[in-house]
C-alpha cells in the first residue's frame, strides 16, 4: 500500500495545463525522485500535495484518506513537510526559533537535538538571514524535520550547493530516512544525486507523466532520453 | 550668572512630554503592529480607540472603579476588534492592499459614528488613575499621573514584546507575518493570527485612550483624533516596520513637541499638531525609512 497516491492530477494555469493528469505513488520508507525538465511541473505537483494549490482534477491519498478536504494548515498534522527550492526563512527569527516553529502543530524530536543532527547547534542564536545559502537550506531542513514528518517532500535540495555539499547532502537524505523513518519525495536536478539515493524515480514532462521506475530503468528509456536531450529531427 | 537656566522646569516638561510620548506609543504600536503582518495602516484604529474608551466611560458611569474598568474594557476591546476583523477585513483579505486601507477608512466613519449614536455629543470625563497630588523627586515636583502613563505604557510595550519573543503564540504571529504561505504549512492558521493581531492592537489603543482622557479637563468623540495623528508622526519617525522604533519615535516626539511647545513662544500649545505634521513631512524627505527602518528595496 502506497503512502502517497496521486491519480489523475490535473492543474491548469489559465490556457497552460501544468500538471496533466498525472498518477503516481510513493510507498511507505521509500526515497522516490520527481525528475523533468524546467518547467514540467514538479514544483506543481509539490504544491498540489501541500495544498497550496487546488487541483482542477484527480484525487491525492496519504495514508488511506484524501488530502483533498485537509486545508493547508493541516497538511503538517497529517505528518507532510516540506521544503522549498528558493529557500522560504522567516527574515530575522534565530536557527532556533526557526525549529520551534516547526513544531507548531506537531512535535518530532527536540528541537537541539535536530539542531545538532543537521549540524546547526553552533548558530543556534543567529539569525537565520545572516547564514550562507547553504546552511539557510539546512534551517529549512531543520524546521521541517521538527514537526516529525511522515513523508518529507524536498524541492531541489541540491541546488545552489558545491559537489562537495552535494555529496554530503546525499548521505544525509539517506541517512535521515533511517534516522527518523522517513518516507521521501525529491524534485531534483542534479541527477547523480536522485540516481545516486532514489529508490525509483517519477519522469515528467510538459505535465505529464512520461517513465516511472528505478535511477537504471528511467536513465535507458527512451521517452526519457528524448525528453532531456530533445528529438532527432 | 549671566543666564539662569531653570532646569526645573526643562525636567518637568520632559517628563510631562514622555507621558504624553507614552501614550502615544501604545497607539503607534497598534497601527505598527496591523502594518507589518499584512501592509496596511489600518485608519480606523483611533476611532476604535475612542470607542473603548467611551465603553469604558459606561462602566465606570455604572459604578466600576477606573481600574475595573481598565481591565474589562481592554477584554472587550481585544474580543471586539477581532469580531469586526472577521466581519469586515476577512472577506478582503486577499484584496489588494488599497482595497484594505478604503476599507479600514470607510471603518473609522463607522465608527465613529455608532460612538455618537450611542453616546450623546455632551463632554464627559474619566477619574483620574493616579493621584493627582505631586511627588518630588531630586526637588523637582511631578505629577504622579504623568509618572503612571509612563510606566503602564512602557510595562506594556515590555509585556508585548515578551509575548512574541518568548511564548509559542508570538512566534506563531510572527511567523504568520513574515511569511503566510509557508507558516500556513507549519500548521499556523494566518487568517486568525491576523484577526488576533487585530485584537492586540485594539487592546494597546483602548489603554491609549484611557491614559489619555483622564488627563482631559474634559473628553468629547474627537478625543483620539490628534493622538492617531502624534502616532502616525511617532511611527513614521521611528520607522512604520519597527515596533521599537515606534516607540522610540513617539517618545522622541512628545519630549520635542512638548519642549518646542514650552519654549518657543508662538508655538505654544496651538501650534503643536503642525508641529508633529512637520515631523512627518521632514522626515519623509530626509530619511523616508525613519530612524530604526530599513531601507528596503523591493522586486518588482
Amino acid at each position: 500500500m502506497a503512502l502517497l497516491a496521486v491519480e489523475e492530477l490535473t492543474r491548469r494555469f489559465g490556457g497552460i495545463v501544468a500538471v496533466d493528469d498525472v498518477s503516481l505513488d510513493v510507498g511507505e520508507g521509500e526515497i522516490v525522485g520527481l525528475i523533468g525538465p524546467n518547467g514540467a511541473g514538479k514544483t506543481t505537483v509539490f504544491n498540489l500535495i501541500t495544498r497550496l494549490y487546488r487541483p482542477d482534477n484527480g484525487e491525492i491519498v496519504f495514508d488511506r484518506r484524501s488530502l483533498l478536504r485537509t486545508p493547508a494548515h493541516g497538511i503538517v498534522r497529517r505528518g507532510i513537510a516540506r521544503t522549498f527550492q528558493n529557500v522560504e526563512l522567516f527574515g530575522s527569527m534565530t536557527v532556533l526559533e526557526h525549529v520551534l516553529i516547526g513544531r507548531h502543530a506537531r512535535r518530532g524530536r527536540r528541537a537541539r537535538e535536530i539542531l545538532g543532527y543537521v549540524g546547526l547547534a553552533a548558530l543556534a542564536h543567529r539569525s537565520a538571514r545572516e547564514l550562507s545559502f547553504g546552511a539557510q537550506k539546512r534551517v529549512e531542513l531543520a524546521r521541517a524535520l521538527a514537526s516529525g514528518p511522515r513523508l518529507l517532500l524536498l524541492d531541489e535540495p541540491a541546488g545552489g550547493l558545491n559537489h562537495e555539499e552535494v555529496g554530503e547532502l546525499g548521505a544525509l537524505i539517506r541517512r535521515m530516512r533511517q534516522d527518523f523513518e522517513l518516507t521521501i519525495l525529491l524534485v531534483e536536478h542534479h541527477m547523480q544525486l536522485v540516481m545516486g539515493v532514489a529508490d525509483r524515480v517519477h519522469v515528467l514532462d510538459f505535465g505529464r507523466r512520461i517513465a516511472s521506475g528505478t535511477p537504471g530503468e528511467v536513465q535507458n528509456d527512451a521517452a526519457v532520453i528524448e525528453a532531456y536531450l530533445g528529438t532527432n529531427a | 550668572m549671566l543666564f539662569a537656566f531653570d532646569w526645573t522646569q526643562l525636567a518637568q516638561q520632559t517628563v510631562i512630554g514622555l507621558s504624553s510620548g507614552g501614550t502615544w506609543a501604545l497607539l503607534a504600536l497598534a497601527i505598527v503592529l496591523i502594518y507589518r503582518s499584512t501592509g496596511v495602516i489600518n485608519f480606523a484604529q483611533g476611532e476604535m480607540a475612542m470607542f473603548s474608551v467611551f465603553i469604558a466611560w459606561s462602566l465606570v458611569h455604572h459604578g466600576l472603579t477606573y481600574w475595573a474598568a481598565f481591565f474589562l474594557t481592554i477584554a472587550i476591546s481585544i474580543a471586539g476588534a477581532i469580531a469586526v476583523e472577521r466581519v469586515v477585513i476577512r472577506p478582503v483579505e486577499q484584496a489588494p492592499v488599497l482595497t484594505v486601507v478604503i476599507v479600514t477608512l470607510g471603518l473609522l466613519f463607522v465608527v465613529d459614528g455608532a460612538a455618537r449614536w450611542f453616546w450623546s455629543p455632551e463632554t464627559r470625563t474619566l477619574p483620574n488613575a493616579f493621584s493627582t497630588s505631586p511627588i518630588t523627586i531630586a526637588g523637582v515636583a511631578f505629577s504622579w499621573q504623568d509618572l503612571g502613563n509612563i510606566a503602564v505604557s512602557l510595562g506594556l510595550v515590555v509585556l508585548l514584546w515578551g509575548l512574541f519573543r518568548f511564548t509559542k503564540l508570538g512566534l506563531a504571529l510572527r511567523a504568520a507575518a513574515v511569511n503566510p504561505d509557508e507558516s500556513r504549512l507549519l500548521g499556523i492558521r494566518v487568517s486568525w493570527m491576523l484577526a488576533l493581531g487585530w485584537g492586540l492592537a485594539a487592546g494597546l489603543g483602548a489603554v491609549s485612550g484611557m491614559l489619555t482622557a483622564p488627563a482631559l479637563a474634559s473628553f468629547d468623540q474627537n478625543l483620539m483624533q490628534p493622538v492617531l495623528l502624534y502616532a502616525f508622526a511617532g511611527a513614521v519617525l521611528g520607522g512604520i516596520e519597527s515596533p521599537l522604533g515606534a516607540v522610540a519615535g513617539s517618545l522622541l516626539l512628545g519630549v520635542f513637541v512638548n519642549l518646542v511647545g514650552t519654549y518657543v513662544g508662538w508655538i505654544g500649545t496651538d501650534l503643536r499638531l503642525p508641529v508633529a505634521l512637520a515631523v512627518i513631512l521632514g522626515v519623509l524627505l530626509v530619511r523616508p525609512a525613519g530612524l530604526f527602518g530599513k531601507v528596503s528595496a523591493r522586486r518588482v
